[in-house]
């Protein structure tokens, strides 16, 4: 049990990874708000740098969990422009609701 | 040891997650955002990860998450109304979803040859061994040349935040009075 308890196999970091991820691509259908879809995008995103960084620890790449830092630059840059983009389309259409939200809708 | 931290962690994760998807206040889902990211950053540690754990508390549980709050707030976002979504997230997402989970579930649990993570396994003293040194020593070397490029792409993105979000500019005023009584 003492030995046991002292490791975790790997394979238990890559399943909470996919559950995560999973759980990101539901929220992306279900939620009905610009900023709450856009949070489940981030979900997403850390979900699959957890997968990084766990086979970057498999397999002693350091390279790994480096892409995994410029993920969360690229990131964050991405949640700046995505968040402008939200305050500019509440400004036009005075919702956040994206079944009101069709201009480019077929 | 590890076991429990695991246990721990990773159960605030998927709570934290599923409150993601069950509150209806876009405020409550950012914090239940900001549980599942920290609690991340103690998997990255329990990894090895030490530095890639204090990057994700600073940059994402800190700066990404505090510009959700602050535009939640900005913009007063009520509670959203539920819906069901749109026909076709129910009739090709969400069976998508489970297929997605199914088979990467199905691939982990039979993939033979994936090691066990130990407490403590990359954490050390020797300089020339801890994970900062190794990180830092790829990254100034080897790849100078993207992370100074990355520094440019936050540049054109905080430009490009500015331009896009500051009144006046864009599609307002007109455009948008026409389009809100269509």
């Amino acid at each position: 049990m003492s030995s046991f308890a002292q490791e975790v196999p790997l394979s238990w970091y890559l399943l909470l990874s996919s559950v995560l991820f999973s759980l990101g691509v539901v929220g992306f259908l279900i939620k009905r708000n610009l900023i709450t879809v856009f949070m489940s995008i981030e979900l997403m995103l850390n979900a699959v740098n957890l997968s990084f960084v766990t086979f970057a620890h498999e397999w002693h790449a350091v390279k790994g969990q480096i892409f995994v830092f410029f993920v969360m630059m690229v990131a964050a840059a991405e949640a700046a422009v995505g968040l402008a983009i939200i305050i500019a389309v509440f400004r036009a259409r005075a919702t956040l609701s994206v079944d009101r939200i069709n201009l480019m809708k077929l | 040891m590890h076991l429990i931290l695991f246990i721990i962690f990773a159960g605030f994760c998927l709570a934290g997650a599923i409150n993601l998807l069950l509150q209806t206040h876009p405020i409550n889902s950012a914090l239940s955002l900001i549980v599942v990211m920290t609690s991340l950053a103690v998997l990255y540690l329990l990894l090895g990860a030490e530095f890639l754990a204090a990057a994700q508390i600073i940059v994402y549980s800190g700066a990404i998450m505090v510009l959700f709050t602050f535009v939640v707030m900005l913009l007063n976002a009520g509670r959203e109304e539920r819906t069901l979504g749109s026909r076709a997230a129910l009739s090709v997402g969400f069976p998508s979803v489970v297929a997605i989970l199914a088979v990467l579930s199905t691939i982990i649990i039979r993939a033979q040859g994936l090691g066990v993570a130990r407490l403590g396994e990359g954490l050390t003293n020797d300089p020339e061994k801890s994970n900062m040194f190794q990180v830092s020593r790829v990254l100034f070397h080897e790849l100078l040349l993207p992370f100074e490029v990355t520094s440019i792409l936050i540049l054109i993105a905080i430009l490009g935040a500015v331009a896009i979000a500051s009144p006046g500019h864009g599609y307002t005023g007109d455009d948008g009075e026409r389009i809100s009584h269509k």
